[in-house]
């Protein structure tokens, strides 16, 4: 695999040229799953990246990536796989004259008949890919359970058929809002990864990344305000998700500085929730100066 | 076969130490197991050992995997390595590392300008200068108070002398470094830097390595943040309401008598011609105790108030015959308040901006607030009665009254005290708690596990300490 970056820190290199700006923490963890091939259980705020770094680790390795999104009631038959009854069917009453029950039994249950689901999809592809499973948390824990074989060896049992096990061997990548605590099975299975709202400074290179044509100024002012805002006990701070599309925002209307107008008409951007944005105009908008923000707020 | 790092002959010695490292996690709660402990085997041999940064890294990722294992994870490895470290220079009988932080330059130390050195050198960053002042702050302080022989009680200390905070300190000048608040994380790492430097101290003091403490709860985190912090004490607050409110059914199987209901049980015996066969007993009520609670939200206690209200939220909740008084100069009743609004943020809102209980200083004067109780309250006080206190008893210099204090003891039934502080903080400076214990019990209170404690001596009259 000439593709196998040989250090953390090529990894992270590559990542910024591809547009994902990995801190070194996060650039060794991917690098590790990589060397050690274990899966990666990714944690943190929502929108800080988690999902983009698989989606920017998988063109970076240049391998394909598989994404299962995960959500309450998820089963296997949509994950794993499932049996092609139609095929099947088909297959029984095309032959079912002139071939004996037990060759059409054998027949039926073969991979021709199986429909690939993603999970299964990823191990059995030729090529190693990026597997992406996405919120793992809003799955139940008997789904959890059906992963822990794949995540350990790589591998898939169905009863039918036997075990699959994998052709090559997939970067796996599972992230999770930590909306419930995950069992310590798939935990031991994984190494683990924090992702935390950034510092400042890398904060800001990352808007820079993203809106170059942003002034800097503008740019440093809205780090600054995006991390006051999270300071604030709020529903749903912002996150690095929410500072790019302010960022894209502020670019659009042209704005040069961040005034108490501007801030006020962007600010449903960055802040998503009814009692958020009372919360932030009075306790950030009045701050900025810029005129008429008393009077109108 | 397990798998080993490719060079298993090289890192002999740091598989030992490995080891050790994931004992010691263990012992703090983390739940290192063997497959963690041989996948960090694993991911060390991809890292060079020389970068402690890919070292931490590669360790974090394998060993812990939850973000309260982190927290300790960090702590850990931080002792864990330092000492190792401080342990091999001992051994080749090197001098130590920052020997001599100054001995002669510490005298020329002119304190206000240190202060606002360090208030400067944590606004703008740069490790280097961190470290410059922490052993500048160490030497300065143990020459003015010296040591308590307790690492932790000492960096508290020496933060508290510095004046450094993360809030914004209004009263200060505005040109003054501190005005603003210092940066959390910087006033952390600050910390972390003195720690070191007073634990070094220690070692070249008794050129030998002190055993090492499991975690304080200090260290694991103090319910004084933000979003997060609340978070978890509306966990716990919810889990004391649950205990509260089933209590009762627990003292029913551990009280042995009861009384008999003559009446019923006379009744009953009616029906078998006047022969008491069925005996009747007097239901059992648990007992639910009146309660007034006063709650300290001067600026003395602004990290531990939030925390305080979040308990009279929970209380509230939870007893219903009870009356809630916040005070800082004056005193104001929210009971109504509470009974009135639901949501816990707007309760705060309301009092901090106006239950109107400041008056001009803003500083907590005890002796009028007991003043004032009284006067509001005496009548209604009576022998089942339970007052608590949510305070840190500083009484920035001003009368205490703890001959008021005793009146209101000795109407009521129970006095407790919350302190907010560590005991080692108590009767140092402007703290008076000692005048006051002689009349109430007094409880160390800034934890979730301490809220516990006292609610079960609260809810469980029997399993109070002592009183007096």
């Amino acid at each position: 695999m000439s593709n196998t970056p040989k250090t953390a820190e090529e990894l992270a290199s590559r990542l910024t040229a591809d547009g994902y700006l990995a801190d070194t923490q996060t650039a060794l963890v991917a690098w590790l799953a990589i060397k050690l091939g274990k899966p990666v259980l990714v944690e943190g705020p929502a929108g800080v990246g988690k999902t983009e770094l698989a989606k920017s680790l998988s063109r970076v390795l240049d391998r394909d990536l598989i994404r299962l999104q995960c959500y309450e009631g998820l089963d296997e038959a949509k994950a794993l796989y499932e049996w092609n009854y139609r095929k099947q069917l088909l297959r029984i009453q095309a032959e079912s004259a002139d071939s004996g029950w037990d060759k059409v039994q054998d027949d039926i249950f073969g991979e021709e008949f199986l429909l690939e689901r993603p999970l299964l999809e990823a191990i059995t592809s030729e090529e190693p890919v990026v597997l992406l499973v996405d919120e793992i948390d809003k799955t139940d824990q008997e789904f959890e359970a059906m992963l822990l074989e794949l995540l350990s060896d790589f591998q898939v049992s169905i009863p039918e058929l036997g075990t699959m096990t994998s052709r090559s061997h997939p970067v796996v990548l599972l992230t999770s809002n930590n909306s419930r605590e995950l069992t310590e099975a798939l935990k031991r299975r994984c190494l683990y990864l924090w992702i935390d709202y950034p510092e400042a400074e890398h904060e800001l290179a990352i808007i820079r990344l993203k809106t170059p044509d942003l002034p800097a100024a503008v740019a440093s002012r809205l780090i600054e305000l995006v991390a006051e805002i999270r300071g604030l006990d709020l529903k749903k701070p912002p996150s690095i998700a929410e500072s790019i599309d302010w960022a894209r925002a502020l670019l659009l209307l042209g704005a040069d500085d961040i005034d108490a107008k501007v801030f006020r008409e962007t600010m449903s951007v960055i802040v998503k929730h009814r009692s958020d944005l009372d919360t932030v105009a009075e306790r950030v908008g009045v701050k900025l100066d810029g005129g008429d923000a008393a009077s109108a707020s | 076969m397990p798998r080993v790092p490719a060079d298993s002959q090289t890192s002999a010695g740091f598989d030992s130490n490995l080891l050790a490292f994931t004992r010691e996690l263990r012992a703090e709660g983390v739940a290192a197991g063997t497959a963690e402990l041989l996948d960090a085997a694993a991911a060390i041999g991809h890292v060079q050992w020389s970068d402690r940064a890919a070292v931490h890294g590669a360790l974090s990722a394998t060993l812990a995997k939850s973000p309260e294992d982190l927290r300790i994870f960090e702590v850990v490895f931080e002792r864990f390595f330092f000492r190792k470290a401080e342990e091999t220079a001992l051994q080749r009988g090197e001098e130590v590392a920052g020997k001599d932080p100054g001995g002669e330059q510490a005298q020329r130390i002119d304190l206000e300008a240190l202060k606002q050195q360090i208030a400067t050198a944590l606004q703008e960053g740069g490790e280097g200068s961190l470290r410059d002042m922490a052993r500048l702050a160490v030497a300065a302080f143990g020459q003015t108070q010296g040591g308590s022989g307790v690492v932790g009680v000492d960096v508290q200390r020496i933060r508290r002398s510095l004046g450094l905070r993360s809030e914004p300190q209004p009263d200060l000048p505005p040109e003054d470094a501190r005005a603003e608040g210092v940066p959390r994380d910087r006033l952390r790492e600050f910390e972390r830097e003195v720690r070191r430097e007073l634990e070094r101290q220690t070692i070249e003091r008794t050129r030998s390595l002190p055993p090492a403490r499991p975690l304080g709860d200090l260290q694991r985190g103090l319910p004084t943040g933000q979003a997060a912090d609340l978070a978890e004490i509306h966990k716990v607050v919810a889990q004391l309401r649950r205990k509260l409110a089933t209590s009762g059914q627990l003292l029913k199987g551990q009280r042995q008598s009861s009384a008999i209901d003559v009446r019923r049980t006379v009744r009953a015996s009616l029906q078998t011609g006047g022969v008491p066969v069925v005996l009747h007993q007097r239901p059992k009520r648990p007992k639910r105790p009146e309660i007034f609670v006063l709650c300290d939200v001067s600026t003395s206690v602004t990290s531990a108030s939030i925390f305080f209200l979040a308990v009279l939220h929970a209380l509230h909740d939870s007893f219903r015959k009870m009356r809630s008084f916040v005070f800082i100069e004056r005193i104001s009743e929210v009971t109504e308040l509470f009974d009135r609004e639901r949501d816990f943020k707007k309760i705060s809102r309301a009092i901090t901006s106006d239950a109107g209980v400041a008056d001009v200083s803003g500083y907590t004067d005890y002796g009028r607030v007991w003043l004032e109780f009284l006067k509001l309250i005496e009548s209604e006080l009576h022998p089942r009665a339970t007052v608590i206190v949510l305070g840190d008893a500083r009484t920035n210099g001003r009368p205490a009254r703890e001959d008021l204090f005793g009146q209101i003891a000795a109407r009521a039934g129970r006095t407790f005290w919350l302190n907010p502080e560590p005991k080692l903080y108590w009767n140092y400076g402007d703290s008076v708690i000692d005048s006051y214990s002689e009349y109430c019990t007094t409880f160390e209170c800034w934890t979730a596990a301490q809220l516990g404690d006292f609610v079960d001596a609260l809810a469980n009259p029997r399993h109070l300490p002592p009183s007096k």
